[in-house]
């Protein structure tokens, strides 16, 4: 069904790999992923491989991106969370680029699966626990005693580890409820277009206003691609910040 | 100068040093960054990067609070069911998961202090 809004993100195996009761088949998902994958990594070797002094336009946009997250990590998690940057640098990509794929007509949109931003942003708290647990002992579990009267904290304690438990909950909801919303309202659209040009002359000119909406919904879906992969990789900063420093 | 933008990219795109040896490294290249007075501002201007935060952070707020209150729904049904408490695990919980939803969305708006989700505060406290 082509006008079907839903359809673009059925997931289709392509060959099925038994291992230890366990079905590793490939889908057309890790097909997209492996793409991603391939695409940051060869935009990136490309883009290292004749390191100029004055940099090209390829090396310049990867510079610029090596900036921005730098930047941002110095800034949310300080120059302690440096260390953590060739992990933020992969998250971002990985979200940016595949977002970005997803944008591509006819192509499957890896991070409108909550599954998969889910399984990132479990990596992303994972990493938060074991390392603030390595590097601060116990210590690390001051992230949920806020500094309030004694007697308030029975009531306090729940309520931070539930807002902690939270994190990677909204950490994947965010991400892929929006990419999500915004291919099924892009399709929507796109979809009257189509419709209203059966009925004539007069679907035509109705078809207008669905066309002009569609040009800008692309537009507005290419920032929110982007959008959502800083928001991730900002968060994700913030939430390294907690484990480098608990207690504040 | 040819000589110094070479350096600071080989540090920037080192790996395989031990974390000692880095920090060591990002601290020179910091102060070589605060004297030679280039790098916060290159690259993106600011006046770019402002927006999208903006939009950025209504989107964030969007799914604090839901968040929130499902974590909070979850752990009462999880507890009701264990402890076989039905249903005050789920009527305790879900108003602590709201507390927790509402606390979130303060934090990120940077009103509310306390925990380290305060992306604005950096590192001082």
């Amino acid at each position: 069904m082509a006008n079907d809004p839903i359809h673009q993100f059925q997931i289709s195996k392509f060959f099925s790999l038994e291992l230890g009761g366990v079905d590793f088949g490939f889908t057309n998902s890790s097909l997209f992923m492996a793409a991603t994958v391939a695409t940051v990594a060869g935009f990136l070797i490309l883009a290292t491989s004749r390191r100029g002094l004055v940099p090209n336009r390829v090396q310049s946009i990867a510079e610029m991106s090596y900036e921005f997250i730098a930047q941002t990590l110095r800034n949310t998690a300080g120059s302690e969370g440096m260390k953590f940057f060739p992990f933020v640098f992969s998250l971002f990509a990985f979200v940016l680029v595949g977002n970005m794929l997803g944008m591509f007509p006819y192509f499957f949109t890896i991070t409108s699966h909550i599954i998969v931003t889910f399984a990132l942003s479990m990596l992303v708290i994972s990493v938060v626990i074991i390392y603030g647990f390595m590097k601060n002992g116990v210590k690390f579990l001051k992230l949920f005693v806020p500094s309030v009267p004694a007697w308030l904290l029975p009531l306090l304690i729940p309520i931070e580890i539930i807002s902690f438990v939270a994190r990677p909950l909204s950490l994947s909801i965010r991400l892929f409820a929006n990419m999500l919303a915004g291919h099924i309202t892009l399709k929507v659209f796109a979809g009257f277009v189509v419709t209203l040009s059966a009925f004539g002359f007069t679907g035509w000119a109705g078809a207008v206003l669905p066309f002009l909406l569609t040009v800008a919904l692309t537009a507005l879906e290419f920032l929110v691609a982007f959008l959502q992969a800083y928001v991730f990789a900002t968060l994700t900063c913030i939430y390294l910040h907690d484990a480098l420093h608990p207690g504040h | 100068m040819s000589d110094d933008e070479k350096q600071t990219g080989r540090v920037a795109g080192d790996t395989g040093a031990n974390e000692a040896e880095l920090a060591e490294r990002f601290r020179r290249l910091e102060e070589k960054l605060a004297s030679g007075g280039h790098g916060a501002g290159d690259g993106l201007g600011s006046g770019e990067r402002s927006k999208p935060s903006a939009i950025g952070q209504a989107f964030r707020l969007s799914s604090e609070l839901v968040a929130g209150v499902a974590v909070g729904f979850g752990m009462g049904w999880g507890i009701d069911k264990t402890f076989d408490t039905t249903p005050w695990g789920m009527i305790v919980f879900l108003f602590l998961g709201f507390a927790a939803g509402v606390l979130n969305l303060l934090r990120a708006t940077g009103q509310a202090g306390g925990g380290a989700a305060t992306p604005n505060s950096g590192d001082e406290g």
